[in-house]
Formats: C-alpha cells, structure tokens, sequence
C-alpha cells in the first residue's frame, strides 16, 4: 500500500509517499508560499526520486487544517482532485495532530499551535500513547494569552510546537514549565502525514473524498458581519 | 497568423474545461472546440444573495465542495471515461484568488493523474470564445463588446489568441452599475436579471439619465450615471421603479452600443457581437441587433448560457491555446489581475 500525503496548512508546504517501509521520498519548503505552483511539480519530483508511477498509488492523505485557507484550498482540492483521477480513497487528518506527532516522545503535555493571522492561533492539546499521540479535546481558535493562560492553568510541564508558537514566543517565554519546541519542527510534515495516515489506513479508516471538508474553526467576515447585524 | 500548430490535436479531441474564477463553479467537455458534450455550472448566487454580492470567502468554500462532483457530472453527462480526455482547461485569472487557485489546483491534478496536457485559459479570452462555439464560421475582425459584472471592454478580435482592446471601463463594470442601481432600488441581488425583468413594464424614455462620453473615444464611464439615478430617485421618491430601470437600462446599452457601433464602422469590421453576463441582458441584445441590420453587419449574440461565466468557454478556449501555445507549465499559478492581452 503506498499513500501520497499532501500538506499546505500554513505558509510551509509539502507532499510525501511512503507505506509499509515507511516514507520514501518527501519534498518540504518553509519559504515562498507559492502552494499553487510548487505543489504539483514537487508530486512529480518524489514520484521521480521514489521511482514510483502514480498509478500505483492506493490512499491519497491530505492535511485538513485549521491553517491558512488559501493553503489549505490549494492542498485539498489537489487532493481531492487526485484521488478522483485515481480512484483512490482518502484520509483527512488536521493540522495540529501532524505537529505534535513528530514530538511524541515526552511524557509531558504537548501543545500543538499553528498562527491563525489577526493575533490568533488554532491550538490543540496531546498526550503520548503507546503507539502515537491523543487529541485531549477540540481543535480551538484563540489569542496567544489565551493559550498561555491554560498553559499555566494545567500545572504541567509543557513542550509547545508550531509555528504559531514562535511567533509569539514573548508570550510563552516568561512560562517556567512551558518549553517552545525548535523551528524545524514547527510546521506539519507531509512525512508525518503518511506515517499518521498509514496508521488509520491499516484501520482502513477511509474517507470518500466528497465528503472531506477542512477544519476552518473561523467563519468567512461576511458571516460573522451578519449574525452581529441581525441580532441588533 | 494562421501558423502550424504547436500541438496537433484531433478535431474531435474532448477537452475538459473548469472555471471557477468568481462564484460559479462550473466544468465541461468540449470536442474540437465546436461540439459541446456537457456543460455543468453549479450557481452560488443563493449562498451570496443577502450579502449583495459574491463574498471570496464564501465562494472559496463552496468552490473546493463542489467542483470535484461538477467535473464527475460533466464526464458522465458527456458519456466519456478519463481515458478520452485530451487534454485539461481551467481559468487562471483574472478573477478571486482563493477561488481561482482550486480550479487550476484540480485542473492540475487531473492532468498529471491522466497523463495529459493541462492548459491555463485567460477567463475574457475563454468569453470570446463562446461566441465561436456556436458560430464558429465568423467573418473576422470583429468588434465584440465584453460586459459582465467584473469588465466593460470594446474588443477588437482578429481571430482566436488575436485581440485589441480598444475601450474599457474608467469605474465601474456595467454589470456592477446593474448591481448598485438594483440594490439602490431594493430589487435584490443579482442585479442585471432584476431590472432586466423590471424594464420591461417601464417606459425608457421617462427619464433621460446622462449618456456618458457617448461621443468620445472608446473608454465607458458608468459611476456618475449611477449617482444620478440615485440623485433622481431621492428628488422624486413617488417615480415608478420600472420607469428607472428602464430608463436607467437604456443610458446603459444607449452607450455601450453607440461606442461599438463606431469601433466597428472605425475599423471595417464584419460584425459585432457581445459577450460576458451583462450579455444576457434583452434590451441590450435587440440594441445590439438592431444595430447590426441598420450598418449591415452581421451580429453574433451567444446564448444566453454561454454569455454568463461556463466552463465550454474555457474548454473552448483551452483548445486553440493548446495548438497554437502547446501546454502550460505545471508550476502555473492563479493571476487574479490578468489581462486580455
Ligand atoms: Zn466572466
């Protein structure tokens, strides 16, 4: 079984292949937030290196958010798009799930943060389990105070990763327990992707593609304009 | 002009199109660029409509959850597999970024999954073409005036890939003024249909609202008639509205047709023809006929699907780019401000 995994949530991007031998080839950059051009000919360029045909692909994975919206359209129409070429199925896993996984080895509590823009972040917590990670409830949106504040409030030992994170450090580094996770480990990884997503293959936890939405956690301005104007 | 092809394509090749550029995501397939096998356009106009306009947020959304099942319908209504696509078209500007980025997306996709040729369309270029889908014989150059709710543009047109603009708008699209006006007169968004459908019972002649630079060069101004409608309006508050929309309607094609008209004359052209979603519009239509019998130039009015944003265009469109330009690259992006030309 080989699984192609796309990921586009924040500014950084990539795509990966991998299965049963783990990944075999993976492409990721942190710079020039060009999606839309650099996403197709860097499936090329891994197909290539893995010597794989993309035919022989069987599960399309694709990072679902919450992150940048243009990224994640990007990512996820591309995606979706594949898997209908190919007729494969797909597995959707979010954001926030494929930062904490590469970091799992701790016993302390992870919090997962990817910067939302306009001073928020998308935040997550997890624990290590035998064999991964564990999402200790939702996905939320909220201020870096906001998250520093329940930072504190667990009384733990905390390791804290994601891009968001860095980008308010000043926030966090006065936190005694809390620990920020270095950059290269700041953006989900497509190779974490396959791995995640070759997990819930085994499961044969499939997803048809049409029924594959991203994790927003914000409403579209417009919306939100409204619902305040009709409650006046 | 009439070069060799770059790409030898059969005449009957089916070409998938896909446009997404504003808030209709629509896909079809398209043999030769003449035989239309289907044309799905999945409308967002209910989910814009109380905000008066198309939202990009919005329209981002509903494009990633529409248009892989809008490409499936297009492929089953055409009675193809993958196996007969030819080649993939989608527009990739000008239009909303957010919105444009999931049709070149998938086109992408879909075109490195099936092993074939993926073409980026220029969406005015793809207008033009639906002319010739229907017409495909038409005697060149051509005066065709392009007006949607995005462009006004007076378009000299040679043949396919080859244009002029001669005019375009300094303000607003004409459609945009349909839309203002409609929303200044409380008949809901879109606009064009509204008063379209209102002038119908209203008398042109009962207002004479100000025919901008009708006598000047090919640039159209549509703002200032836009603020004198209103400015009339809040005169006269007891004026019927169907007597403003119809009045308002005829200052619109009153300019839009003096101007191509005279480009036409200008230029020696053998026709003159509309495009773009404000072609949709009956009045403007006759004008436009009119027009055409009274110079004696032929007239091309493209159905009214084929006026409004569809994806045959682009199919349409993708197929002569393809022959005389060959493929696009696969590391093409959206370019949310291109130009014809
Ligand atoms: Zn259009």
């Amino acid at each position: 079984m080989l699984i192609l995994g796309i990921e586009t949530a924040t500014y950084a991007a990539g795509c990966a292949i991998g299965g049963h031998e783990g990944v075999l080839a993976a492409a990721h950059t942190t710079k020039g937030r060009r999606h839309a051009e650099s996403l197709v000919p860097s499936i090329e360029f891994i197909c290539a290196q893995a010597q794989i045909d993309l035919g022989e692909i069987s599960v399309v994975a694709v990072d679902l958010g919450p992150g940048l919206f243009t990224g994640l359209r990007v990512g996820i129409a591309t995606a979706k798009s594949l898997a209908h070429a190919l007729a494969v199925p797909m597995i959707g896993v979010a954001s926030l799930d494929l930062l904490a996984f590469p970091v799992r080895y701790t016993s302390r509590l992870i919090a997962a943060a990817i910067d939302a823009r306009r001073g928020e972040l998308y935040f997550a917590f997890y624990r290590q389990v035998p064999g991964g990670i564990q999402r200790l409830g939702e996905h939320r949106l909220g201020t870096p105070e906001d998250l520093a504040s329940e930072l504190v409030a667990s009384g733990e030992e905390v390791l804290l990763v994601g891009d968001g994170a860095h980008r308010y450090h000043e926030v966090f580094d006065g936190l005694t327990k809390v620990e920020l996770a270095d950059l290269a480990v700041a953006h989900p990884s497509a190779s974490s992707l396959v791995q995640l997503a070759h997990a819930r293959a085994l499961r044969e936890q499939f997803q048809p593609g049409d029924t594959l939405q991203p994790i927003y956690l914000r409403k579209p301005d417009a919306e939100i304009n409204w619902a305040t104007r009709e409650q006046r | 002009m009439a070069s060799d092809p770059v790409v030898d394509l059969a005449p009957s090749a089916p070409i998938l199109g896909i446009e997404t550029s504003c808030d209709e995501t629509a896909a079809a397939v398209v043999s030769g660029a003449r035989t239309v096998m289907s044309s799905v356009v999945s409308s967002q106009i209910d989910l814009h409509a109380r905000y008066g306009g198309v939202v990009p947020e919005i329209a981002g959304r509903a494009h990633l959850e529409l248009l892989v099942p809008v490409i499936a319908e297009a492929m089953l209504e055409a009675r193809i597999e993958s196996r007969d696509v030819a080649a993939i078209g989608a527009t990739y500007g000008p239009g909303l970024i957010g919105s444009l980025l999931i049709g070149v997306s998938a086109a992408k996709a879909l075109a490195l999954a099936w092993g074939v040729p993926f073409v980026a369309v220029n969406h005015l270029e793809a207008h033009l073409h639906a002319a010739l889908i229907e017409e495909p014989d038409l005697p060149m150059p051509l005066v065709v005036l392009l007006v949607s709710g995005g462009h006004t543009m007076l378009i000299r047109m040679d043949g396919p890939g080859s244009y002029e603009v001669l005019g375009a708008t300094l303000d607003d699209a004409a459609g945009e003024a349909f839309d203002k006006v409609a929303r200044f007169l409380g008949l809901g968004y879109p606009g064009g249909p509204a008063i379209d459908a209102l002038a119908m019972a209203g008398d042109p002649t009962a207002v004479s609202f100000p025919r901008a630079m009708l006598d000047q060069g090919w640039d159209f101004s549509f703002s200032g008639l836009k603020t004198s409608v209103i400015n009339h309006v809040r005169r006269h508050p007891e004026i019927d509205t169907a007597d403003v929309a119809a009045s308002f309607q005829a200052a619109v094609c009153d300019v839009l047709v003096a101007k191509a008209r005279r480009a036409a004359r200008e230029i020696g052209a053998e026709g003159l023809g509309l495009a773009g979603g404000v072609a949709a519009n009956s009045q403007l239509r006759e004008a436009v006929l009119d027009a055409c019998v009274a110079d004696g130039l032929r007239a091309f009015l493209p159905s009214r699907a084929m006026c409004t944003d569809n994806a045959a265009m682009v199919a349409a469109a993708a197929y002569h780019r393809l022959r005389s330009d060959g493929p696009s690259p696969a590391d093409t992006g959206a370019v949310p401000g291109l130009r014809l030309c």
